[in-house]
C-alpha cells in the first residue's frame, strides 16, 4: 500500500502543477498583458478558469494531507525549516483566491476591479515562485536538524540561488502552460497573435531559467547536475521534453487546440518525471544527516493501508466528477450568474 | 508575549475566522437549494432571484473558507510540529476523507454556479444539494479530528511514542458523535439566523421587498428547527464531557469543590486565586442532574485535580455562559416564530418581530465562537488530552508575534472586504428590484 500512497502523492503534485499551474500561469500572463488588451485578457482568463479553479487547487490539499498522514516526519521537518517561505506561499494563496473571487462577484464593476486584478496577478507570481523555491529548497541539501542559530535554522535552508532559480523556472513554465491553454478557437486573431507572442517569450524564459537551475546547482553545490547526468531515466525524459517542443509549436501553428494542450501537459509530465527520477525516493535532503525518503519516513503500515483505501475510494468519486466538470465547461461561452 | 501564547493566539484566531466561513459554506447551500426547489416547483421568479442572490453569497464565502482552510492545513504543521509529528499517522484519516469531501464540494460548486443553462434543471439542483451535503460531511470529518484531541483513542502512548495505532478507533473516538452533532446543528442555527437576521434588517429599511420576505421565512424555518434541537444535543454533549473530561466540566461550571447534589451556577465570576465562584445564581442539584442524570450524583471539583492541569477557568466558564445564553434565546425565538406563523403570518413582518430577528443576526455565530472557546480553552494545557501538552507541541521558530499580527491584519481586511461586497450586492439587488 505504501507504493499506492506514493503514486497518489506524485500524481497529486503533477495534477497540481498541470491544473493549478495553468491557473497561476494565467495570473502571470495577466500581469504581462499590454495596456490596450488588458480587459480582453482578463475576460478570457475569467471565462477559462472561473468554474474550475477551486477544484484545480484541491490537489494541493490532497498532497498536503497525504504528507501529513502518510509521511508525518517529512511534513513536520518542512514545516519547521521552511517556515518563512511556507508562510509567504500561504499569503499568496489567500490573496490570490480571494482577489479572483472578489473580482468576479463584486456586483459593481468600478475602480476596485483594478485593485483585485493587481492583487490577483502579483499573488499568482508569488505563489508560483515560492512553490518552486520550496521544491528547490527541500533538495538543496541545506536543511539542518539541530541548527546553531536563527539563520542556519530558518533562512539558510531556502535562501540560495538554486532554490530561487527553481522558483523562476516554475514561473516561466506555468506561464507557458497557461498561454498554450488559453489559445482557443473562438478568440479573435489579434488576441491570438498576442498570446502566441507571449507563449514564445514564456518558452524562451523557461529554457533560460532551466539552464540557470543547472548552473546554480554547480554554484551552490547542491549536487543536482551530477545526479541528473548520472541518471539515464531523467536524461531520456528531458530529451523527450525537448523533442515535444517543436511538435507543440507545429501543432499550435496549425491551430490544433487539443493536441497542443495535451502536448503541453505531456511535456510537463516529462519535466516533472525527470525531477522525480533524479531524486526518488528522497524528499527532504538533510545536511550532515540521513535524508528523509518516502520509504524511511512512512507512517506505520496500518495508517498507510487506511490512507491508501481512502485515496482509492476518493478518486473513484473525484475523477468522474472532475471529468464531467471539464467536459461541461470545455466550450468557452460561459453563462454567468446574473440577477 | 511569549512564543507559545502568540502561536495559540494565531491558531485560535485563524480557527475563529475560518469557522464562520465554514459554517456558512456548509449550510448556506441548503438555503439556496430550498429556494431553488421552490422555484422549480412553483415557478415564482422571486425564488429564482433569491437563489441566484444567495448563490453569490455562497461563492464569496466559500472562496474565503477554502483559502483560510488551506492556510489552516499548513498552520497545523507550522505552529504545532510536535503535535503533527505524532498525530498525523493516528488522526490523519478524517483529514484525508475531508480532502475528498472538500474536493467534491469544490467541483459541485463549479457545476452549480456556472451550470444554469448547461445542466438539466434537476441535475443542476442536485449539484447544489451536493455542495451542501459534501460541505457538511467535510465539516464532520474535521470536527472528528478535534474530538480525538479531547478524547484520544486508537493508540498506546509509551515513552513519548505512539504504538499499536488504529486509525479507525482514533476516528470513531468516544467524543465524535456528540461533538459533530453539536457542531453541525450549530452551523445550521448560526447561518440560518444570520441570514434571516440580515434579511429582517433589510426589510425594516425596504418594506414589502418580496425577496427578503421569502428569504427570511426560509431561513427561519430551517434555523428554528436547529435552535430547538440544539439544547438536546448540548445536554448529550455535556453528559459526554462529564464522563470523559470531568476537569473541563468543573471549569465550565466554575465548580471548585467536589460535591454531591451539586448546584448549577448561572452567571458568576470564578476567582481562581480564592478558588470560589461569586455572584452566580445557583439552582440546587441541577448540575449533578445535567451531568449524570441524578440529582444526588457526585460532581468532581477543580480542587480534585493538580492546579498545573487546570484550564483557564474564567474564560471557559464565561464562554459557556455566553453560548448557553445565546442558544437559549435563539431556541425561544425559534418557537415564537412557529407560533406567529400559524396564528397570524403577516405579524412576521411587523416591525417588532423584524427587530427581534435582526438582533439574532450575530447570536448564532457568537454561540459558535463561545462554544469553541469552551472546547479548546477548556482542553488546555493539553493539545492531546492527558497525552501531550500544548507547550511540547509548539514550533521552535521564534518571533511568532509577527505571524500573529500579519494574519490578524489579513483576516481583518478580508472580513471588511466580504462585508463591503455583500453590501454592494444588496445595493444592486435593491436598485434592480
Amino acid at each position: 500500500m505504501l507504493y499506492v500512497v506514493i503514486l497518489f502523492l506524485l500524481v497529486s503534485v503533477y495534477l497540481y502543477c498541470l491544473l493549478g499551474g495553468a491557473d497561476f500561469g494565467a495570473g502571470i500572463i495577466e500581469l504581462t498583458a499590454s495596456h490596450k488588451s488588458k480587459q480582453r485578457v482578463r475576460d478570457l482568463i475569467t471565462k477559462a478558469i472561473a468554474p474550475i479553479w477551486e477544484a484545480n487547487h484541491m490537489w494541493l490539499i490532497i498532497a498536503v494531507v497525504i504528507l501529513f498522514m502518510g509521511f508525518p516526519t517529512v511534513y513536520t521537518s518542512i514545516s519547521i525549516s521552511l517556515y518563512i517561505p511556507l508562510i509567504l506561499l500561504l499569503l499568496g494563496i489567500v490573496f490570490r483566491g480571494t482577489a479572483f473571487t472578489f473580482r468576479h462577484y463584486d456586483a459593481i464593476k468600478d475602480q476596485s476591479q483594478e485593485i483585485y486584478s493587481r492583487v490577483f496577478a502579483y499573488s499568482s507570481v508569488m505563489v508560483t515562485f515560492f512553490f518552486g523555491l520550496l521544491i528547490g529548497a527541500i533538495v538543496s541539501n541545506k536543511i539542518v536538524i539541530n541548527p546553531s542559530g536563527f539563520y542556519e535554522g530558518y533562512i539558510y535552508p531556502w535562501l540560495n540561488f538554486f532554490s530561487i532559480s527553481v522558483g523562476i523556472f516554475l514561473c516561466a513554465l506555468f506561464a507557458f502552460l497557461a498561454s498554450v491553454y488559453l489559445i482557443s478557437g473562438n478568440i479573435d486573431d489579434e488576441t491570438r497573435k498576442e498570446f502566441l507572442g507571449k507563449t514564445k517569450i514564456a518558452n524562451m524564459a523557461a529554457v533560460i531559467a532551466g539552464g540557470l537551475v543547472f548552473i546554480f546547482s554547480f554554484v551552490e553545490d547542491v549536487g543536482f547536475t551530477e545526479r541528473f547526468f548520472s541518471n539515464p531515466v531523467s536524461i531520456v525524459l528531458i530529451i523527450l521534453a525537448t523533442v515535444t517542443l517543436p511538435l507543440l509549436w507545429m501543432s499550435m501553428n496549425r491551430k490544433y487546440e487539443w493536441i497542443s494542450r495535451i502536448l503541453a501537459g505531456t511535456q510537463l509530465l516529462f519535466i516533472l518525471g525527470a525531477f522525480y527520477a533524479v531524486y526518488y525516493p528522497v524528499v527532504v535532503m538533510i545536511r550532515d544527516g540521513e535524508d528523509l525518503t518516502l520509504l524511511n519516513s512512512a507512517a506505520p503500515d496500518i495508517t498507510l493501508a487506511y490512507l491508501g483505501w481512502a485515496l482509492i475510494t476518493g478518486s473513484l468519486l473525484i475523477f468522474p466528477a472532475l471529468f464531467y466538470l471539464y467536459r461541461i465547461f470545455k466550450s468557452d461561452k460561459s453563462e454567468e450568474v446574473s440577477v | 508575549m511569549d512564543n507559545l501564547l502568540a502561536a495559540r493566539f494565531t491558531f485560535g484566531f485563524s480557527l475563529a475566522f475560518h469557522i464562520i466561513f465554514a459554517c456558512i459554506g456548509m449550510t448556506m447551500p441548503f438555503l439556496m437549494v430550498i429556494s431553488h426547489w421552490l422555484w422549480l416547483k412553483k415557478k415564482d421568479e422571486v425564488y429564482l432571484k433569491l437563489t441566484k442572490t444567495w448563490s453569490k453569497g455562497v461563492a464569496i464565502f466559500f472562496a474565503i473558507g477554502a483559502v483560510s482552510g488551506t492556510a489552516l492545513s499548513f498552520e497545523l504543521g507550522l505552529l504545532w510540529p510536535g503535535f503533527m509529528q505524532h498525530a498525523g499517522a493516528i488522526i490523519g484519516m478524517p483529514f484525508s476523507l475531508e480532502g475528498t469531501a472538500f474536493f467534491i464540494e469544490a467541483i459541485c460548486i463549479g457545476f452549480f454556479l456556472y451550470g444554469w443553462n448547461r445542466l438539466k434543471p434537476w441535475v443542476h439542483w442536485t449539484s447544489g444539494l451536493l455542495v451542501g451535503v459534501s460541505g457538511v460531511i467535510s465539516g464532520i470529518f474535521v470536527v472528528t479530528a478535534n474530538a480525538w484531541m479531547n478524547s484520544p483513542a486508537g493508540f498506546d502512548w509509551i515513552n513519548g511514542q505512539a504504538y499499536n495505532i488504529d486509525p479507525f478507533k482514533a476516528m470513531f473516538n468516544p467524543a465524535w458523535v456528540s461533538q459533530t452533532s453539536h457542531m453541525t446543528i450549530a452551523a445550521f442555527e448560526a447561518t440560518a439566523f444570520g441570514v434571516a437576521g440580515l434579511h429582517a434588517i433589510l426589510l425594516l429599511r425596504k418594506k414589502n421587498f418580496e425577496i427578503h420576505k421569502k428569504a427570511m421565512i426560509i431561513a427561519l424555518s430551517l434555523g428554528s428547527i436547529a435552535a430547538v434541537l440544539q439544547p438536546f444535543s448540548g445536554d448529550f454533549t455535556a453528559k459526554n464531557v462529564a464522563q470523559r473530561q470531568p476537569l473541563k466540566l468543573a471549569a465550565i461550571e466554575g465548580q471548585f469543590e467536589t460535591e454531591q447534589g451539586a448546584g448549577l451556577t448561572i452567571g458568576g465570576i470564578p476567582d481562581v486565586e480564592k478558588e470560589e465562584t461569586n455572584y452566580g445564581i445557583k439552582i440546587p442539584g441541577f448540575l449533578s442532574y445535567l451531568a449524570y442524570g441524578d440529582f444526588d450524583a457526585e460532581v468532581k471539583g477543580l480542587k480534585e485535580f493538580p492546579k498545573e492541569n487546570w484550564p483557564p477557568v474564567l474564560i471557559t466558564h464565561l464562554s459557556f455562559q455566553v453560548m448557553v445564553g445565546a442558544g437559549t434565546f435563539l431556541a425561544f425565538v425559534g418557537i415564537l416564530f412557529w407560533i406567529i406563523r400559524f396564528r397570524n403570518r403577516e405579524k412576521l413582518f411587523s416591525n417588532a418581530f423584524l427587530k427581534l430577528i435582526g438582533i439574532c443576526t450575530p447570536l448564532g455565530f457568537l454561540a459558535v465562537e463561545a462554544g469553541w472557546f469552551v472546547t479548546e480553552v477548556g482542553r488546555q494545557p493539553w493539545i492531546i488530552y492527558e497525552i501531550m501538552r500544548t507547550s511540547e507541541a509548539v514550533t521552535p521558530m521564534p518571533g511568532q508575534i509577527v505571524h500573529l499580527l500579519a494574519f490578524l491584519l489579513i483576516y481583518l481586511v478580508l472580513t471588511l472586504v466580504a462585508v463591503w461586497l455583500m453590501s454592494r450586492q444588496i445595493k444592486v439587488l435593491h436598485e434592480r428590484g
